[in-house]
């Protein structure tokens, strides 16, 4: 009797451990930035920003090398704190927060070299205690679907640039936050590469929609990825321009940025790129 | 095959050319000695064998304090990297002294802890600790600091505890760098053991040397250090090999 409830107890530790924020209902992302600034002593880095950004929207931040995107992402999923303004994520804006709705994928894929594919794929559920084994069994599902099966085993030495970054991508994904903050995801590849990862991004966030924040230098990706873009100018950082990605968009990617109305767009973010850096 | 090829053929070398001028007696009449004070290897290795059952009686108590020293040795140096790692304010306050420990002559403490340790083993364990914790936390520490600080990012955003970046990145990160400091700790400890010894020990290849000195048994007294060296040199390849067997990433 008193093994049962202690199993019991232990079935619902279990149950609670593995409870992921919803991120598939539509009601949960949002993320509303106010007069956001930001020093590093002396050293201002964005001067002021406004930002609305629905659930399951999908953000593209761009601006030139040095400006402050990559502070502006951790600003945004809390792992740091502005020094003026605010950023609510669903209404919270404390930093823990923020950083209990945003899982963040940094710029170089960071797969843990001792751990394989899967186990890296795993880690946020296994930092919420859920055993080895369910954990796999969890993040295997996700590999099949994402052209990933037969690799579960391998070490990310193994893997090739393209393989790495979609783990890390799972990785992000498994988490269940309804936020994704990508720090230029794809730079490290090839552009035939690139290419490849962005229709496989599309295509995953098509099947599993979060709100996404995504940090890059290349007007395409932006445009291609994400349904509105903000231009920032030079450090301090501050928008010089807002603009909506061209729709309907061609699920094909290079279909979608060959098309007349997606060239115009880009060649005017670059105007405004060429506009903030001077 | 090169790797033990090229050593094995230069000692063989050495040992050969020094067959050859202690034998001869050209090594003596050059030292202006008498040539028994010049054992030559063959001289050495008879005496290892004669000698065999003494020599594995010192040798096992020159081994456990060796291996004592160095137990304690871990668990000191791995548990000071592990909370200067953990506390800016633990660092500051430990790691001078940690520096400090290492500037006092272990010939100066070891009679200090002969007094308060007494005669056994203990006065020679903590010489051997003494000596082989400093590579053990120096390298430790460096590696537990060692990781990206964008994957503890990563890593808080999966919603890890600090532990849990501890154990699953920091703690992994640190391996190589930790194998690094133990290798040079296990070459350490003989010679600690040894100087342990001298200041004061009934028994143990330390204690033999010096009594083979006094008596002036140089054959058995090179023999002696040939087991030391053969000690040093298996614990540094079993080292190497839980290394390898560790660290299988890189």
């Amino acid at each position: 009797m008193r093994q049962d409830t202690k199993m019991a107890a232990e079935a619902e530790g279990f149950a609670t451990a593995i409870e992921m924020p919803p991120p598939g209902n539509g009601s949960e992302g949002g993320i509303a930035i106010r007069e956001l600034g930001h020093s590093y002593g002396e050293l201002e880095t964005i001067e002021q920003l406004d930002l609305e950004l629905a659930p399951h929207g999908v953000l593209g931040l761009v601006g030139p090398s040095g400006c402050g995107k990559s502070t502006l992402l951790e600003l945004i999923v809390g792992l740091r704190e502005p020094s003026r303004g605010k950023v609510e994520i669903d209404g919270a804006s404390a930093a823990a927060a923020r950083l209990a709705h945003c899982a963040f994928m940094p710029q170089r894929d960071l797969l843990l070299p001792w751990l394989s594919a899967i186990d890296n794929a795993a880690l946020a559920l296994r930092n919420r205690g859920l055993r080895r084994a369910a954990a796999r069994r969890e993040a295997g599902e996700l590999f099949e679907r994402f052209g990933l099966a037969g690799f579960e085993r391998a070490r990310p030495a193994e893997l090739s640039g393209g393989m790495r970054q979609r783990v890390a991508f799972l990785r992000t994904l498994i988490a269940g936050k309804p936020v994704l903050a990508l720090d230029e995801p794809f730079a490290a590849l090839d552009a035939i590469t690139r290419g490849e990862m962005q229709g496989w991004l599309a295509n995953a966030l098509s099947q599993h929609p979060r709100t996404v924040v995504l940090v890059t230098h290349d007007l395409e990706e932006a445009l291609y990825l994400c349904d509105q873009m903000v231009v920032l100018s030079s450090r301090p950082a501050r928008a010089v321009g807002r603009l909506s990605a061209p729709a309907p968009r061609a699920v094909d990617r290079d279909e979608a940025v060959t098309d007349p109305a997606f060239v115009t767009v880009r060649e005017h973010a670059m105007h405004l790129l060429r506009e903030g850096t001077k | 095959m090169r790797r033990w090829l090229l050593p094995s053929l230069l000692l063989v070398a050495l040992v050969g050319a020094w067959q050859l001028a202690a034998s001869s007696g050209a090594l003596a009449d050059l030292l202006n000695l008498e040539s028994y004070l010049v054992p030559s290897p063959a001289e050495i290795a008879d005496s290892l064998w004669e000698s065999r059952g003494l020599l594995a009686e010192n040798a096992w108590v020159t081994l456990q304090e060796m291996l004592l020293g160095l137990g304690i040795a871990f668990v000191v140096g791995v548990g000071l990297a592990f909370l200067m790692h953990l506390s800016t304010l633990i660092k500051d306050t430990v790691n001078p002294l940690v520096v400090v420990s290492q500037t006092v002559p272990i010939l100066v403490l070891a009679p200090i802890l002969l007094i308060w340790l007494g005669f056994g083993i203990w006065p020679k364990a903590v010489v051997v600790a003494l000596v082989c914790f400093f590579p053990i936390t120096v390298s430790t520490l460096a590696g537990l600091g060692s990781g990206d600080p964008e994957a503890a990012k990563m890593m808080r955003s999966l919603d890890a505890s600090r532990a849990q970046i501890l154990w699953r990145v920091e703690t992994p990160t640190a391996l190589p760098s930790f194998f690094t400091g133990a290798r040079l700790a296990v070459v350490l400890a003989p010679i600690g053991a040894v100087f342990g010894e001298w200041v004061g020990a009934s028994s143990g290849l330390g204690h033999l040397i010096l009594f083979d000195n006094s008596q002036l048994e140089t054959a058995r007294l090179f023999a002696s250090v040939v087991v030391l060296s053969a000690i040093a040199i298996i614990l540094f390849a079993l080292t190497a090999f839980a290394q390898r067997r560790i660290v299988t990433w890189r």
